[in-house]
Order: C-alpha cells, then structure tokens, then sequence
C-alpha cells in the first residue's frame, strides 16, 4: 500500500463517487460526482471501475504527494497546470507519481471540477454502499467532510501499468437542454419564455447543493410555495425572488419552490463544470429527446475504455503530434505533458 | 361504493424521474394513494425503477432510461394507481417521547399566545394525536407528519431560522415533524426528543418509514437528558408499540 497525501487543497473538494441512491426515501440525499463523465475518464485511464471513488478537486488550487510507495493516477475535468517535480502533466492523461513526488494543480481553467483518480481506486468505509461525502448527513469516507491539508488516502502502490491519455467528445457549448416540468404550469407563458430566451450568470454563493443564478425574474403564478416534493439532480426551482436555483447532487431531497424545469442527464455533468461567473442558455428538449440523450451518454460511459490510447505508441504519438501542432501550440515529442494543452 | 378516484398526474421530472401527482395541497386521502403506490412498488418491483420518495401530494418514482422509457413507466404508474388502496396492509406504531416548552421548546409559549391557548393545552392536544409519517425529507430522518389537531395549525414563521436543534419537535401550517439533524427551520419549536430518526452505525439507520404511526408522550428535562445519553451510544429510545 501507499499513500496520498493531500499536500494543500482549497474548498469545494472531496472524496465522490457514484454516489448513494436508494436512500432518499428517508431524506438522505444521492451525492456523487458533480460531472460523471469526467470522473469516468479519470477512472478508466487508471483502469478503474467508471464511476469508483475518485478526488474531486474544487476550482482552487491542490498538491497531493505519494508517500511510502509510487502511486499512479489520472487527471480529467477543468483543465489546469499542474507538474510533477517540474514535469508540466496534461489532463486527460494518467501517470505516475515516485514515492515522495508532489503532483501540484492550479486553479481550473474553463471548469469548476477536476478529477483526480487513482489507481485501484481509494480505500475508505462504504456508507449504503458509496464513500461519497456528504458532510452534513456526516457521511464519507475516508473523510465524513471536504478534504484538508494532511488528510491521507490509502491507495495501492503503482503496479506499473502503461499509461495513456483518452480522446474524449469535443467540449460542447451548446445551451443547456431541459425538460420543462414538473411544475411549470406554476408560471405564466411569459415566465416560461424569458426562462428559456435569457442568459444565465452562475451565482458565487452555488455550491453542491445548488448552483443560483442570476438573471431576469421569473414571476410565479400562484406564488412561490408548493406543497413540498420530491426532487432530483438538475430541478431548476424558481423560489420567491424569482432567480433559478438548480438543484445538485448535495441538494435536498424535497423542496417547497415549484420546479419550472429539470437539467437533462446528458447535460448535468456539462452544467456543473460552468464556472461561477460565467453565463450560458436553457434550451427545452422533449422528454424522449431527452432519454435519446441521456441513452447516448450512457454508452458513452461505458465504452470509454475503448477510448484509451497508449501513450508509448510511437504511430499514437505521431498522431497526437500532428493534432496538438494544428491546433496551433509549440509541442514537445519528449514532453507528454504538452502534448494536449492546446485542445483541453 | 365509492366512485373510482381521478387518476393522477404525470409530471416529467427529467429524464430520469416521474412525479405522480395525486393533489397539489397537503390532503390525507392524496397522501394514502400516495403511500399506497410507493407500498405496492415495493412489494412488487418494476424494472428500471431504482427508488421511490412519497411526499403528501406526490410520488417521485426514479428509473433509469436505459431499461424503461417515460412512456411505458408512465402507462404502467397509472394501472397501479388506479387499482384499490391494499388492504389494511402492516403499519408500525412508534412512542417518540419529547420534553416540551422551556430551552428545548422555544416557540412553546409564543404558539399559545398566538393560538390563544395555555402551553399547557398546546402540550395535552399535540401529545394527544395520533400521527402517520406522510413523507421523510429535505434532510436525512425529517419526518413529516400528517394528523394534527385543527387547533393547532399555525403558520410557518415569517422568518426561517438558520439553525435548530436535533431532535426538534416542531408543528408548521397543518404539519407536525420530528426532525433529526440540527439545520434550518421555519416552523414553531415546541420540544424536543432524544430519538435519532437518523443514526449512522445503528441498526437500523433509518428508525422511521413513511407510512408508520406515531404518538408523543411527555417527558421532563431531566429523563430528556439520560435518554439523550442513551440514544447518542446507540440505544432507540422511540418505544415500538403493538399494534
């Protein structure tokens, strides 16, 4: 076994997973990854199960060190710089830590959340089945909260498989496609159009609970109280004030605001990654278009194993080469870490 | 014999959830539908479903969209909402005792001015009901119940507070609750109970389902605190009563 050790981390960053649905009957919320599909990545470039416990890192800067063994891990998400004892690394990509070696990562750039996964996953004390944390429930595991500085991972020690980087779909800056519903006949017609004609400013207080946003208000036709029910990640409600809030995965399991619309599942991990500050569109989709999407994400999931290339492939380097240098960027043929900071 | 009820709503709540909606207002004949389909998926599993949570009005039915479509989880919902209240299926009857009033019951005296009633009367007619858990949520163990005396519906504070204790025993528009963790509250804090509705590395973790009975019996400060020490090594003080 080695060890991670978290060397300095900001806020907003914790140990996530799947998550644990099945529980919210009882009030406990599902939690688990802000953008599953980054996590994913991160998690099958270090051959990992998809969706297994992986390092959420928040949009500040970390440092994690490899104590006691060599650790081998994967970065995917908001991209930023980040070396290893003065070796720029790139995301989308695993490598390996030597014992002692620090991996320093800056702040996100053009992203909230980036996934640091690690080989043979994090060992920890599953709750109903996931270690995700979830603070205010005082559950997670190996830490009931966000991490700290000095707080340790128990990981295996590298087994010196190969590494590889991942050709993932292009970033996608399309709007934001939701199904209208459940409660949108709590609003007037004119409500619904400027909901879905606006833009949209993420607000500095969103958090895992719920990203507010700021915008014009949406007035409500019958007032902003509802018998509470059920809610799922992605519930845009609209409460008094009349700025969306969008619920995420720490959010509560029932709310009292009527939901005007919910964030389709293909889309959510692509929501959660827009920075605070930033701005962005809604645009309704039909609820089958919707599971045609959220269908495609699933395989997509899925088949990202096959989306794995060697990174000491000679012709695969060639290729990434050529690509990174289109794209416009100086490239290094010796310097792996180059090779995508152009695309990412 | 009654007339076949109105079907329910369905709501899209995504892709990835239904929301069958028997009534928009909190009504106790809604909530039993409500609680009667949730009884029945349970019993008897639909592919793709993966949870349900009931609320008053409402039954969320999450499901993946891989194995089922909205459609035909839809047509499917629908049957079985139609289809007669079970009968008399098990229900659990739980004694939560609560100290009223004082530093554990903040809003105890300011409910009777406000109602224009003693304390005391507000205690007597609050432990006096009895109380079906209509839904648990918004935080782990908040449980909501469906049952309290007319007289005492009130509503909700003008202004939520940002943080009440654990184990609250709080009344709000026509609701009772006993909530588990320490966290916001709009409603009027009467008491407290040393029960853990919620209470990790116990068995079980969750004490109360929704569509269990409960009734109140006072107790004083002093057997609060002992059985506040009990619970927190583990015990369930909540007494399950025969039903």
């Amino acid at each position: 076994m080695s060890k991670l050790v978290v060397a300095s981390i900001g806020p907003a960053s914790s140990v996530q997973d799947r998550g644990r649905p099945g529980a919210q009957r009882y009030g406990l919320t599902s939690s688990g990854a802000m953008d599953r599909l980054s996590m994913a990545a991160a998690n099958a470039l270090v051959g990992n199960e998809p969706l297994s416990a992986a390092v959420e890192v928040g949009p500040f800067g970390a440092a994690f060190t490899a104590r006691e063994g060599a650790v081998r891990v994967a970065l995917a998400g908001a991209v930023r710089n980040g070396d290893i004892a003065g070796r720029s690394v790139a995301f989308d990509t695993s490598m390996t830590l030597a014992d002692g070696e620090t991996l320093t990562l800056g702040f996100a750039r053009g992203g909230a959340f980036s996934y640091l996964a690690i080989e043979g996953g994090i060992s920890g004390e599953p709750m109903f089945g996931s270690l995700a944390v979830n603070a205010r429930a005082g559950l997670g595991s190996p830490y009931p909260r966000p991490l700290q500085p000095g707080d340790e991972l128990q990981v295996i020690t590298a087994t010196g498989a190969a590494e590889y980087r991942i050709e993932l779909p292009a970033p996608d800056a399309a709007p934001i496609r939701v199904v209208m519903g459940p409660q949108d006949d709590e609003f007037p017609d004119d409500a619904k159009t400027l909901f879905l004609a606006s833009e949209w400013k993420i607000s500095a207080t969103s958090d895992r609970m719920g990203y507010r946003l700021e915008g014009p208000v949406i007035k409500h036709l019958y007032g902003h109280n509802i018998v509470s029910d059920g809610t799922v990640n992605g519930s845009v409600q609209i409460p008094g004030n009349g700025q969306p809030i969008v619920l995420m995965p720490d959010r509560a399991t029932t709310g009292g605001y009527p939901k005007i619309a919910t964030v389709i599942t293909a889309d959510f991990g692509r929501f959660a990654q827009i920075p605070a500050g930033h701005s962005f569109r809604f645009k309704a989709v039909s609820v089958s278009e919707a599971q045609a999407a959220a269908r495609e994400f699933a395989e997509l999931l899925r088949t990202l194993p096959d989306r794995l290339r060697g990174i000491e492939n000679f012709d695969l380097n060639i290729e990434a080469l050529r690509d990174a240098n289109v794209a416009g960027s100086a490239v290094s043929a010796v310097d792996a870490g180059t090779w995508q900071s152009s695309s990412a | 014999m009654a007339a076949t009820p109105a079907p329910p709503r369905l709501l899209p709540s995504g892709d990835s959830a239904i929301t069958v909606e028997f009534s928009r207002d909190i009504d106790d004949a809604a909530n039993q539908r409500v609680l009667a389909l949730d009884h029945v998926i349970a019993i008897a599993p639909i592919a793709g479903v993966s949870e349900t949570v009931p609320t008053y009005r409402s039954l969320l039915v999450h499901y993946d969209p891989v194995q089922t479509s909205y459609e035909a989880l839809g047509a499917r919902l629908l049957e079985l909402a139609q289809q007669p209240v079970p009968a008399k299926a098990k229900t659990r009857r739980w004694r939560i005792p609560v100290t009223y009033g004082g530093e554990h019951g903040i809003d105890l005296e300011d409910v009777a001015k406000a109602l224009n009633i003693t304390p005391d009367d507000v205690v007597a007619r609050h432990a006096a009901g009895d109380y079906r858990v209509a839904m648990i949520g918004f935080t782990p163990g908040w449980s909501y119940l469906s049952g309290l005396d007319p007289s005492l519906h009130i509503s909700r504070r003008q202004n939520p507070r940002l943080m009440t204790p654990a184990g609250t025993i709080s009344i709000g528009g026509v609701q009772a609750g006993v909530q588990c963790l320490a966290g916001p509250s709009g409603w009027h804090l009467l008491g407290r109970t040393a029960v853990r509705t919620y209470q990790l590395h116990r068995d079980p973790v969750f004490l109360l389902e929704p569509r269990d009975h409960v009734v109140f019996s006072p107790v004083d400060a002093r057997t609060f605190a002992e059985q506040d020490r009990a619970a927190e090594a583990g015990e369930i003080v909540a007494e399950l009563l025969p039903s």
